[in-house]
């Protein structure tokens, strides 16, 4: 006896959008049984962090027609991740999240296979990168989500008509959160401006200047950050402050409470001094969710085309460069919150480069989603053509990496050297630095085989708010005279 | 200026907005070259290059222009009929009644200024009505009228002060100035709050000094959200802000949506399925959502609107199909609320909220 049974399938609902053709969708749009299969089969999709953005990402994602995931997180779990951390457990506390969540994830959605990565971003060769269509970022620091920028900007190559090249655009989806505010947005490289084009929109971290904590301190924080960074040393030189360590703690709290004491200021306690020293942001696991949610749907539209995305919604007529102020006045803390893009205005102007979108969330006051549009800078130092350096044929590798270090726009010291698929010098590890310590002395025009110019990508340190972090740059080498020097070798051949 | 080289920057700006005001008949920088003028002032008050409170002096100075009075919200609010109170009032409600009625003693003033005002509105109707009566009324009235109407006076003082540079002790100094006048301005409500009571036949001490203070910490983003049932909304949502919805650019595809969504479940109703969800009915399905979507904008009294072809087609396209990441984002935002309601802190979203996952212009409707 048969059964009338209808099979349901799991993609039942995914297929409404990926088999039927419809109008608000993208221009390159081709609804079919291909496209769901191409997308289980071939798009690979890069999560970068495994926390409380990580975890929702890494769900959505595989719930949404991925199967091919994988995610790179240098952080073990924490007791304090459990509230939002959704795939972690209290026995997972001291694994490493990206292993975890993976494997909660495989565990739960059958097909879909996830590659964890424990290690830092830095750790990866540049080439990791370049295999995955989309990178989808679930970070917390501005340093990080530079880097990355960096990375997937610098496989950004221009025609002759300074028109990105397609097959080299690295598409980015970035989802930051903080208590009840988030954002999610879109970076095409070369069209929309990428993350350092409008790196100016965050404000400063806040840093107290050394003089306010040696002399003047105000307020409790001023002290406790006295205790930490000044006086910790000064009693304890050699050993490192460990945050994780209750004694050092209570030791950096007490001598706060000495100096507010001193100074006649109020309010240290031992739970505003781990604050202060551990920079601790309270998250809230619902925001995480629906950045998240916003930063998938965007994926999931990008490779698929599937409907209109947030980075082209506008058409070429359109175009305003509008940034309304976006909640300020409903701010309830009298925007006393350094933390927030909310705090700045741009007039409006016409423009004629694709724009940026992002999508601000804010649930503190009602509930806010606005969508602003920015602009690409041309000469942003990463996904722009690059810092052009004119270079004589006889200058080394060594001279090379010297340079960089002077340079105004890099200031980039300990210079590893890439080109192509090359290492030219890398200081680190140690073997490669012993294989490619004799390339030091040699010509840097003939390390690259004479061309009279090419790209290269440097990575190194460099100093942003007075705080060291890893750095990656595109550079635009001409050597002087090469031509010339060809034309000869020409002539001498024929 | 001697003296100020290591003053917090509202001494600055306040000292320096005082002799604008004495070289300018009394007036604050209003103009746009005033406004420079003023910040060239500032720099100049410089002795050395690099001094931390004057250039926050500089980077603050709008604060000097920024319109003085207490907000349009908080006026809103004091308007409130609820702040007429009687004996079934909530605590709430008394103390904003309280702050209507003390506006006028926290305004502050100097008494020149006010016989300045006294010398302005004698010519006025509302100086003629007063003139003849008291003078300590006729300040009262006159600058509960001011306040009223003009929106002058201020709301009580949070007494917090975000850090400045300073040295500490003028810190301190500071901090202590504006924690005496928060405490002040408290005072002054909580008696008022108790004589509101005592007319309106409550125990005057029925409303804690605590939540008196957090009321007084709070004036200025105080906040009353009004909901209707789900029940009225969805049988009778207000026609005129749906037209308006709908022929707005920013709101239409939300809106859009709004109807659609409506619309589809009675499809269903009258169906036995949702539009679009069977593949080889999509096109009937498209005129038969089509001719529902008119009749549900005609009952709900917007004959002459339309929700575009696109978004019915869209409507069609979809199949009632649910996608995890929408219903991620939606249960992110519902117990984001559920939230702010349980641990009663920020503002409850008011409102119908429409998530338009395409080009997400999602907005917040009130119907």
């Amino acid at each position: 006896m048969a059964e009338s049974t209808v099979h349901q399938s799991r993609s039942r609902d995914l297929d409404k959008l990926l088999l039927r053709p419809g109008n608000l969708v993208a221009p390159t749009f081709e609804p079919g049984a291909q496209l769901r299969d191409d997308l289980q089969e071939y798009a690979r999709i890069l999560v970068v962090g495994a926390g409380g953005l990580g975890c929702e990402l890494l769900k959505d994602l595989a719930l949404s027609g991925f199967k091919n995931l994988e995610v790179i997180d240098m952080d073990r779990i924490e007791v304090t991740n459990l509230n939002r951390q959704f795939l972690f457990r209290l026995e997972d506390v001291g694994k490493p999240k990206a292993e975890v969540a993976a494997k909660r994830v495989m565990e739960r959605v059958s097909g879909v296979n996830i590659v964890p990565h424990f290690c830092r971003i830095e750790d990866k060769d540049i080439d990791f990168y370049k295999d995955f269509i989309i990178i989808v970022l679930g970070l917390d620091s501005v340093e990080a989500r530079s880097y990355i920028n960096a990375v997937a900007c610098g496989f950004l190559e221009y025609d002759s008509d300074d028109k990105p090249i397609e097959e080299t655009v690295k598409p980015m989806v970035d989802g930051g959160t903080e208590g009840f505010k988030g954002h999610a947005r879109v970076i095409i490289p070369g069209s929309t401006p990428c993350f350092e084009c409008i790196i100016w929109l965050f404000p400063p971290q806040v840093k107290f200047p050394l003089c306010t904590l040696a002399e003047t301190p105000r307020t409790a924080a001023h002290c406790i950050e006295y205790a930490h960074l000044i006086k910790w040393d000064e009693v304890h030189s050699g050993k490192t402050f460990d945050p994780d360590d209750p004694e050092h703690m209570k030791w950096v709290y007490t001598e706060a409470v000495k100096r507010a004491e001193l100074f006649g200021i109020q309010g240290v306690t031992y739970s505003l001094t781990q604050g202060v020293v551990k920079n601790i942001i309270p998250a809230i696991a619902s925001t995480n969710a629906i950045v998240s949610a916003v930063c998938t749907l965007e994926t999931l539209k990008l490779v698929s085309g599937c409907s209109k995305t947030l980075s082209n919604y506008l058409t070429c007529v359109e175009f305003f460069l509008i940034l309304l102020y976006f909640g300020i006045s409903s701010c309830p803390s009298g925007c006393g919150n350094h933390n927030c893009l909310l705090q700045y205005t741009i007039h409006v102007t016409e423009s004629d480069g694709i724009m940026l979108t992002i999508e601000m969330y804010n649930g503190m006051e009602g509930l806010h989603i606005k969508v602003t549009e920015f602009v690409k800078d041309k000469d942003c130092l990463a996904c722009g053509p690059g810092v052009l350096l004119e270079l004589d044929t006889s200058v080394t590798l060594q001279k090379f990496i010297d340079m960089l270090e002077e340079h105004p726009k890099l200031l980039l010291s300990k210079a590893s050297v890439r080109y192509r698929a090359m290492n030219l010098y890398m200081q680190a590890p140690q073997v490669l630095e012993e294989m490619t310590r004799s390339n030091l002395n040699l010509p840097l025009f003939e390390l690259m085989g004479k061309v009279p110019k090419d790209i290269v990508h440097v990575t190194g340190t460099t100093s942003r708010d007075d705080k060291k972090t890893s750095c990656l740059r595109k550079l635009r080498l001409v050597f002087k005279g090469a031509d010339a020097v060809t034309d000869q070798d020409m002539a001498v051949g024929a | 200026m001697i003296g100020l080289q290591r003053a917090p920057y509202v001494v600055i700006l306040v000292k320096m907005a005082e002799e604008w005001a004495k070289a300018h008949g009394g007036a604050l920088p209003s103009t746009r070259d005033e406004k420079e003028e003023f910040k060239e002032l500032l720099k100049a008050g410089m002795v050395t290059m690099d001094e931390d409170n004057y250039e926050e002096a500089i980077t603050y100075s709008s604060k000097v222009f920024a319109s003085q009075g207490i907000s349009s919200d908080l006026l809103q609010l004091i308007h409130d009929s609820c702040s007429e109170v009687d004996s079934n009032s909530s605590d709430f409600w008394v103390m904003v009644a309280a702050l209507k009625s003390v506006e006028m003693m926290l305004l502050g003033l100097h008494h020149d200024w006010i016989d300045k005002l006294l010398v302005d509105f004698r010519e006025t109707e509302i100086g003629q009505i007063c003139f003849s009566v008291q003078l300590e009324s006729v300040r009262h009235v006159l600058l509960y009228e001011f306040i009223v109407n003009e929106g002058g006076g201020e709301a009580p003082l949070e007494g917090s002060i975000p850090d400045m540079a300073s040295s500490t002790e003028l810190y301190v100094n500071l901090q202590k100035i504006y924690l005496e006048k928060a405490e002040a301005d408290f005072l002054v409500l909580q008696q008022r709050v108790k004589s509101i009571l005592k007319r309106i036949g409550r125990d005057p001490d029925s409303i804690s000094k605590a939540m008196i203070k957090s009321f007084c910490k709070n004036a200025r983003k105080l906040k009353v959200c009004r909901y209707r049932l789900v029940e009225d909304e969805f049988s009778n949502p207000a026609a005129s802000y749906l037209q308006k919805y709908l022929s707005d650019e920013e709101y239409s595809v939300a809106m859009g949506f709004y109807i659609l969504l409506r619309a589809v479940d009675r499809f269903a109703a009258n169906y036995n399925s949702f539009p679009g969800q069977f593949e080889g009915e999509l096109d009937e399905d498209i005129s038969r959502l089509k001719t529902v979507v008119v009749g549900l904008l005609n009952d709900l009294g917007c004959n002459g609107s339309t929700v575009t072809e696109d978004l019915i087609n869209e409507m069609c396209r979809f199949g009632a199909s649910e996608l995890h990441a929408v219903a991620a984002f939606i249960g992110g935002i519902a117990s984001q609320e559920v939230i702010k309601l349980i641990t009663k802190q920020f503002v409850p979203m008011v409102g119908t909220f429409i998530f338009n996952g395409i080009d997400h212009k999602s907005q917040l409707l009130t119907l």
